[in-house]
Order: structure tokens, then C-alpha cells, then sequence
């Protein structure tokens, strides 16, 4: 359910490689900036659409060597038909499409461009000739770029889009490279370029093949796909186990990459679940306004954040950090605030507190609503937060990752305050046997309000957490309290390892069926399969034994 | 006769009250309605009629769960799953009366399933063109599903507030699941633009009046099954279920099995609810199957007071004439009073209203049921 909809995945880019290229164009521009920019003037760039092809040549070779930070884009307009010649002064301009509209700019002006008519430019075309020096001029620029982030996304771009012109530049930039990753995507472009040139001998391409194969990225699969190979020769059958392979490969990273999304949602189930398990595990209460915890700690991180922005840009970076001893407070009030004036008068009748928690979560639900309106609210993901990295052909979202530890660092901490603190022990106390704690002296009343505050606190924690990943709306809570009461009855009511394996399980679960059923009937699938596991184990995985059972 | 002799020593003044006051609505709300001119203000404008219709659906889905609730203590909070079922089975008839006069001109299939572009009549839709098929349905259905999950529950011996949530769990499932297009219900839209019943047309004032009329008929009749379900030795054997369980186990009962039969009788019953409710309305959709509308119904028998099984039905028209007022009047309140409303009753007046007015009137200490 969560992980479906996430809204800040960055949209899909449909012109992947031309946005690519402008990146790479900026990225050696900002590498280069400081190296002397002779070569890079008007009267080369004006040679750039002479007739003859020489002069074209000498200027693409000098402005490659100029290292001036536009030198690369205006190779690459030039290779893409993006080079124009302006009618009215004869300046050589770039194109660039922005937002659907060509702007024309003047690269030695640097400056944003205009929009012009068709026939207020005229395009510079290139012969092959030209084109070829032009591959290996870019190739080298970029390859030669100074920033490993540069060259490792050359390096891709020439898997992507084999050349045989550039099997050189690949091979003279491999004896140079240092970089584990960038020396790795080389060794795969140079096997790319190979394998995908009729013209090497067959040997060699069965070599490439090979590599290509090792490589078994989705990458490798598309150059090995777009190859041409006579059906039925060695080379062929090569290529079509090669393909094989790589499919089998791709199969084990997406099973590993829906692991990945199965923990990250048990670990926001367990968020959602943890102050539950404290309610309702230790305390026995039904607290059926534990998701509208959930919601006001969401809330305070956005209205933390509100006040942060108002005082200092600078520390809505780490407003998230600040907003989660708020959350706790503020949560925790309220859940001591409804601990003294209805649920401790209803511990008697379970069924009772559960209806009562109810209107609690209807009112706390309504009052959001009317204080801050029923629509979404924006809370900002910190830069530390945003964007993701790749393990092998894992894509990891930093929030997530951030969210899965977070959970296990509050579950070990709940546990050491449990286990290791006075407070902890007069709640186990008081859990096992009630009258005896109180004959020992310990105030069991005032031990449920904390216990009731505490859990309360965690849920408002687990809102700043969920905050980043679900819509901050009135309704967030009721999102996760059917999921949380699932995770407690699964893992064990009154266990906290219980909880864990159980959030996990029915994350992992949800994650690893959704592929083939779909979202919807996955979730329909683990509420059955919940339902029936009660039937055999009615007190869940890890249940209580002894007298606090019952 | 024989039902004389069965009533006597089990019918209390308030039962007479109660079915007398539904047999007097059968006749008047009707009469009010179909008689007097238009202008006049004596009359009952149709729509009327069907809102006072829908509560009395309202009434017999609470006097539903006061059976289990108040007499056997399993507080289901899937009850409006049950309601739901039947409605969908009702539902199914009406669509399929609907005859080719659809959007599309389909001679057989519904609008819908023709902008799916599907083909056929799935096979579980097979048989709902008879009445008397679909009201077999109306009550199989919910009756089936309540078996299901109560054979296996009171079994294990789930109770409490564990059942609680597996009931919880499966109306929350069941919405998911009706909410797919696949599932050849209708999808988010569910089933409506129904035509007639019997060939009369459902927006004629007497169709309204009949409908209503129905309604408090199967309500009367109902409520005098659950009383003698209730005074019945069975209904003894019930209310020890509720209040000493394990003891009654040891004494030599079954409780599992005394459970389960009124369990699923209950659902059955809600069933009707829904089948009456949604010919009234004009419309069934999954969100009748959300867990909010199952606590909702809760509430109405907390309100009116649980374990009188006349408690059900007062706190279901009462809180909807509520509801009505206030979604008409100040809809953004309307959540601070429904969410005051449960803490008020659970915690300030646990007999509800008919415990509370009974105890005032009578004055007496004696025990719930």
C-alpha cells in the first residue's frame, strides 16, 4: 500500500538522453572551467558550417582541445543537428528544447536563449566524416572529464549507443582509468562497441558476448538484443544464451528489489505498529485511536517545519530531526490526556474502550480537519533525505532506507526502556501481575498513564517517519490502524520480537505476491490468510504464556 | 392459538409497544402518504417515506448485532459486511431488471460489465433475473460467510476483542475486493440506476409505501423472532455464553455451537436489512462494506442500550435522525458529535437510552434480560 504510491519517486524521464547530454555538457563545463579557452571563439565556431571539410575538421579538433565548458555542448548540438546558424547576424547559436519550446542561445554569450521561427535559422548539417571525428572529439571530452561521475556517465551512454569510432578513445580512457565502477561500465562499453560491429572478427565479438553476458545488466541485454548476429551461426546461439543468462539475472535482482520494498514496508508497518504493541501488547487496551497518533505526529512535523522556515531557511534541513522530540511530546500529552479521562475509566470493559477510542479518533480526526483543512499537506524531505543510490541493480530511496533503520533503532529502544530502565520494569510488572505490583508500591495508575503516553509518544514519532512517505492528510491514521492491529494479533499481542517478525513477514509477504496479483488483491490475500491464522494460532506467532495470558 | 400460547410469559409490555408501534407505521406512513392532496400538511412527501424507510433498515441491522452483542458478547464490527451482502444480492436482481433499458441496450448484461467490455454473464451472476432466487441469496450469502468465519473462529475460541478485529479485517477486506473492477460488482460505482421490482417502478409513491411497509413488517417480524430466541431456554444458554463462558464449557455446553447458530443467524439478518435498504436507496456500493459504517451501527445499539433487543433499533433512528439533521444543517459537526457521542454513552450511560428511561419508569433494580 505504501509503497505503491509514492509521490516523490522522480517522474520517469521521457527524453532520458537528451537531458542526459545537456547534464554531461554541464557537469565537464563545470569540471573544466578553469582551463585556458583558446580555440573557443567565434571564428571556429563560424568554421563549424564552412563547405569545406578540412576546415570543419581543424575547428571540431580545436574547440575539442580549447577545454572551454561549452566546447562539449556545442559538439554534441553539432553531432544532434542542434547547431544553427542565426539569419540576421550569421552567429552560430544552440538549440535546446525547454518545456516543449526550442530556445536558441549563443554559446559564447552563455546566455538562456530565444525563441526564433523556423525560418529565422538554418541548420548546420555534418557529413560522416565529420561525424566520426565529432564521436571521438566527445568521447574524449567526457571521458577525460576530471569528475568520475562525468565519465562513468559517458561510459553508459556509449553502452547505450555502441560506435564503432569510439572503440579507441574507450580503449586508450580504460588504460588510464582508476575508478573501480567507471574501469567496469569502460570494460562493458569497449565489449558493447565489439560485439556490436559486424566488422570485428567473430572471435572477438564471441569474447564480447561473453563479457556482455558476466555484466548482466538490462543495459547488456539491450546492446546484445540490437546486435546483429546470422540466426543459427556460433555467434548467434552465443548471443541468445547470453540473453538467457542475463534474463535469469535481471529475474534475481527484481526478486531481491521486491525484498527490498517488503522490508521497507514492514519497517513502516512496524513503525505504525510499535506504540500499539505497547497500548495493546503490554496494557491490554484497544486504542483504536492509535492511527490518529500516527496522523498529529505527521502534523507536528508539519507544522514544525512551518515554524522552522519562518525563523531560518537553513534549519529546515534539519527540521525533521527537531520535530521528533516534539512529536513524541505532543502525541504523548494527548495519549496521557486520554489515558486520565476515558480509558482509565473503562479498563474493566475492553469492548467498551475500543468504541470509546473510536469517537476519540473521529473528533481528533475532525478537528485536524477543521484546523487545517482536508487536503494534503507538503512536508519537505530534507536534502539529506532525498534521492536514492544503486546496489548492483538495487535501487535504494534514501528515505526508505533511513525509515527502515529508524524503526529498528526505536524497537531497540523501547526494548532497552522495557527491559533495562525502572519505568520498564514497574511496566512489566505491573503487566504480570497487577495486584502485586501494587502490594509491592508501585502506583500502577500512574504506570498505565505512562505506558498509555509512551505509546502514544511512539506513534507520533512513527507520523514524522510516515510523513515523508504517505500523504499528510486527516486520514493518514485510518491508513495504518487495520495494518497495525494485522501485525500485532500476527507477531503475538504483548511481544516485541513478535511484532518485528510479524511487520516483516507481512511486508515481505505483501511485496513478493503483489507482482503477480496486484495490489489490491495482495492486501485482500494477507487479511484472509490473517484471518485464517488466528483461527490455529488465536494468540499469534509468539504467544504469551503463563499467567499474563490471560 | 399456538402462537398465543408460545407468546405468553415471553412478550413484555414493551415488546406489545414496540411491534404495535410497527404495525401502526405500516399502515400509517403509507396512508399519509398516498391519501392526502399534496399540499395538504398531513402529507408524507415520497422522499420522506424512503428516508423513514432507511432507518427501519437501520433498525433491524441494529437489532441484528443486539443479538450477539447484547445477548452473547461478540462485538462484530463486520456486521455492515453482512448488510452489504444482502444489499449486493438485492442489487443483482435489480440490475438484472433493468432488461436491455440500460445506457447500452445490453438485453442482458449491465451497463457496466458492457463498458468493460465483457461478453457474458459471469456464472455467479446466473439466476438473480428470479426474485425468489435472489431473496434465497439475500440471506445465503451473508449466512454462508458468517458460517465460514464463525465455524472457524468459535472453534479456536477467538473471542473478544480479537474477534473484534477479524470481523473488522474481513469487511475491510471484502471492501477492497468490491471495489475491483474484475470482481464483476460494479467496481467504486457498485450497482444503481435500478428500474422496478415486480414490474412497478421504484420511484412510484406506491412502490415507496410499499417498500416501507416491508420493511416494518420484517422488522415486527424480526424483533418477535429474536424475543423468542431470547426467552427461549437457547436464549438462557446465550446470555451464559456472554457472561461466564468457560463456566457454562464446564457445565457440559457447546458454547461454540450456540454461538455460531445465532451468529449466523444474526448475519442473515442484516442481510434483509440490506436487501430492503437498497431498493429505498437507489444504490450499493462498497463503501458500505468500510469498517467506519460497522462501528457506526455499533454505536446505535450502544445508544439505544444493548441486551433489550428493542435498545437496537430506538439508537439506530435515533442517531440517524440525527445524522440527518446535522449533515443537513452543520456537516462539519457532524464527526465532533458521532465521536462525542461513543465516549458519552460508553462512559456516562453504559444502558443506553431504553436501559437509562427503564430504570427511570420502573424504578426497579432488576437485571438485564
Amino acid at each position: 500500500m505504501v509503497a505503491r504510491s509514492d509521490p516523490r519517486r522522480p517522474p520517469r524521464i521521457l527524453e532520458a538522453s537528451h537531458l542526459f547530454l545537456l547534464l554531461l555538457s554541464l557537469l565537464a563545463g563545470t569540471a573544466l572551467a578553469a582551463a585556458p579557452e583558446e580555440g573557443f571563439d567565434a571564428e571556429r565556431l563560424q568554421q563549424l558550417g564552412e563547405r569545406n571539410l578540412r576546415v570543419v575538421e581543424q575547428a571540431v579538433a580545436d574547440i575539442a582541445a580549447s577545454g572551454a565548458p561549452e566546447s562539449l555542448e556545442v559538439l554534441l548540438a553539432l553531432r544532434d543537428g542542434r547547431l544553427y546558424r542565426r539569419q540576421q547576424d550569421d552567429v552560430i547559436v544552440v538549440a535546446n528544447r525547454v518545456d516543449g519550446v526550442m530556445l536558441y542561445n549563443d554559446p559564447l554569450l552563455g546566455t538562456l536563449g530565444e525563441p526564433l521561427a523556423e525560418d529565422e535559422v538554418t541548420v548546420i548539417r555534418v557529413s560522416n566524416r565529420i561525424r566520426r571525428a565529432l564521436s571521438a572529439a566527445i568521447a574524449s571530452l567526457s571521458l577525460g572529464s576530471d569528475d568520475a561521475t562525468v565519465r562513468l556517465a559517458a561510459a553508459r551512454q556509449f553502452i547505450d549507443s555502441p560506435d564503432r569510432d569510439l572503440l579507441e578513445a574507450i580503449e586508450d580512457a580504460l588504460e588510464v582509468e582508476e575508478v573501480a565502477r567507471v574501469r567496469q561500465a569502460l570494460e562493458v562499453a569497449r565489449a558493447a562497441t565489439i560485439a556490436s560491429d559486424p566488422g570485428q572478427p567473430d572471435d572477438a565479438r564471441m569474447e564480447a558476448v561473453e563479457r556482455l553476458a558476466e555484466a548482466g545488466t538490462s543495459r547488456a541485454r539491450r546492446v546484445l538484443l540490437s546486435m546483429f548476429a546470422e540466426e543459427d551461426s556460433a555467434l548467434g546461439l552465443r548471443r541468445d544464451e547470453a540473453v538467457a543468462v542475463i534474463d535469469r539475472n535481471l529475474a534475481r535482482w527484481q526478486r531481491a528489489q521486491d525484498l527490498w520494498y517488503g522490508l521497507s514496508l514492514g519497517s513502516v508497518l512496524l513503525l505504525a505498529a510499535l506504540g500499539l504493541a505497547i497500548t495493546f501488547g503490554v496494557m491490554g487496551v484497544i486504542n483504536m485511536a492509535h492511527g490518529e497518533m500516527i496522523m498529529i505526529g505527521a502534523y507536528t512535523t508539519f507544522v514544525v517545519q512551518g515554524v522552522l522556515r519562518g525563523i531560518s531557511p537553513a534549519l529546515a534541513e534539519v527540521s525533521l530531526l527537531i520535530a521528533l522530540p516534539v512529536a513524541f511530546l505532543v502525541a504523548g500529552a494527548i495519549g496521557v490526556l486520554i489515558e486520565r479521562t476515558v480509558i482509565r475509566r473503562l479498563y474493566s470493559r475492553p469492548l467498551e474502550t475500543l468504541l470509546a477510542t473510536w469517537g476519540i479518533s473521529l473528533i481528533l480526526q475532525q478537528t485536524v480537519r477543521t484546523l487545517f483543512g482536508a487536503s494534503n499537506q507538503r512536508v519537505e524531505t530534507p536534502s539529506w533525505l532525498s534521492g536514492s543510490f544503486e546496489f548492483g541493480q538495487l535501487m535504494i530511496t534514501y528515505n526508505r532506507l533511513a525509515i527502515l533503520i529508524f524503526a529498528l533503532v526505536v524497537l531497540a529502544a523501547v526494548i532497552l526502556l522495557l527491559t533495562r530502565t525502572s519505568l520498564g520494569l514497574h511496566i512489566r510488572a505491573v503487566t504480570q501481575n497487577r495486584k502485586m505490583a501494587e502490594s509491592m508500591g508501585i502506583r500502577s495508575d500512574r504506570v498505565d498513564m505512562l505506558t498509555f503516553g509512551l505509546g502514544s509518544g511512539i506513534a507520533g514519532i512513527a507520523g514524522v517517519a510516515l510523513s515523508q512517505i504517505a500523504n499528510v492528510s486527516p486520514n493518514l491514521g485510518q491508513n495504518y490502524i487495520i495494518d497495525s492491529f494485522m501485525v500485532i494479533v500476527f507477531g503475538g499481542v504483548g511481544n516485541l520480537f513478535g511484532t518485528l517478525v510479524g511487520a516483516m513477514t507481512l511486508g515481505v509477504t505483501t511485496q513478493l505476491v503483489e507482482p503477480t496479483l496486484g495490489a489490491v488483491a495482495a492486501k485482500v490475500l494477507i487479511l484472509v490468510f490473517i484471518i485464517i491464522f488466528i483461527q490455529f494460532r488465536p494468540r499469534g506467532l509468539f504467544p504469551q504464556r503463563g499467567r499474563a495470558a490471560e | 392459538m399456538i402462537t398465543a400460547r408460545l407468546l405468553s410469559g415471553r412478550m413484555t409490555a414493551w415488546d406489545v409497544a414496540f411491534l404495535l408501534l410497527l404495525l401502526a407505521l405500516a399502515m400509517v406512513v403509507p396512508l399519509l402518504n398516498l391519501v392526502p392532496d399534496a399540499n395538504s400538511s398531513f402529507h408524507l412527501s415520497a422522499y420522506m417515506v424512503s428516508v423513514l424507510g432507511k432507518y427501519l433498515c437501520y433498525a433491524l441491522l441494529a437489532l441484528a448485532i443486539d443479538l450477539v452483542w447484547g445477548y452473547c458478547g461478540i462485538l462484530s464490527l463486520g456486521h455492515g459486511a453482512f448488510f452489504a451482502l444482502g444489499g449486493y444480492a438485492m442489487g443483482m436482481h435489480l440490475m438484472r431488471n433493468i432488461d436491455g433499458r440500460g445506457v447500452y441496450g445490453h438485453p442482458v448484461l449491465p451497463d457496466f460489465m458492457v463498458f468493460l467490455n465483457w461478453d457474458e454473464l459471469p456464472w455467479y451472476w446466473s439466476g438473480f433475473d428470479m426474485f425468489g432466487y435472489a431473496l434465497l441469496m439475500v440471506v445465503l450469502a451473508p449466512g454462508a460467510l458468517a458460517f465460514l468465519l464463525g465455524w472457524f473462529a468459535f472453534r479456536s475460541r477467538v473471542t473478544g476483542v480479537y474477534l473484534s478485529i477479524v470481523t473488522q479485517a474481513m469487511t475491510f477486506a471484502l471492501m477492497l475486493a468490491f471495489f475491483q473492477n474484475d470482481l464483476g460488482f460494479g467496481g467504486s460505482d457498485g450497482l444503481t440506476d435500478f428500474r422496478d421490482l415486480f414490474g412497478v417502478s421504484l420511484s412510484a409513491d406506491g412502490m415507496r409505501s410499499a417498500l416501507f411497509a416491508a420493511s416494518a413488517i420484517v422488522l415486527a417480524l424480526a424483533y418477535l423472532c429474536c424475543r423468542l430466541i431470547v426467552s427461549s431456554k437457547l436464549g438462557r444458554v446465550l446470555v451464559g455464553v456472554r457472561d461466564a463462558e468457560a463456566r457454562l464449557r464446564f457445565l457440559g455446553y457447546r458454547a461454540e455451537r450456540f454461538k455460531l447458530a445465532i451468529w449466523t443467524f444474526s448475519a442473515m439478518l442484516a442481510g434483509l436489512a440490506g436487501a430492503l435498504y437498497v431498493p429505498q436507496v437507489g444504490i450499493i456500493n462498497p463503501g458500505e462494506f468500510a469498517p467506519a459504517k460497522s462501528i457506526e451501527a455499533v454505536i446505535w445499539v450502544a445508544v439505544g442500550g444493548r441486551g433489550y433487543l428493542v435498545g437496537g433499533p430506538i439508537g439506530a433512528v435515533v442517531v440517524n435522525a440525527f445524522k440527518t439533521f446535522f449533515t443537513g444543517n452543520f456537516a462539519d459537526y457532524w464527526l465532533f458529535f458521532l465521536g462525542g457521542l461513543f465516549l458519552f454513552v460508553t462512559l456516562f450511560l453504559p444502558q443506553g437510552i431504553f436501559g437509562w428511561l427503564r430504570q427511570r419508569l420502573v424504578g426497579s433494580r432488576e437485571e438485564r434480560s
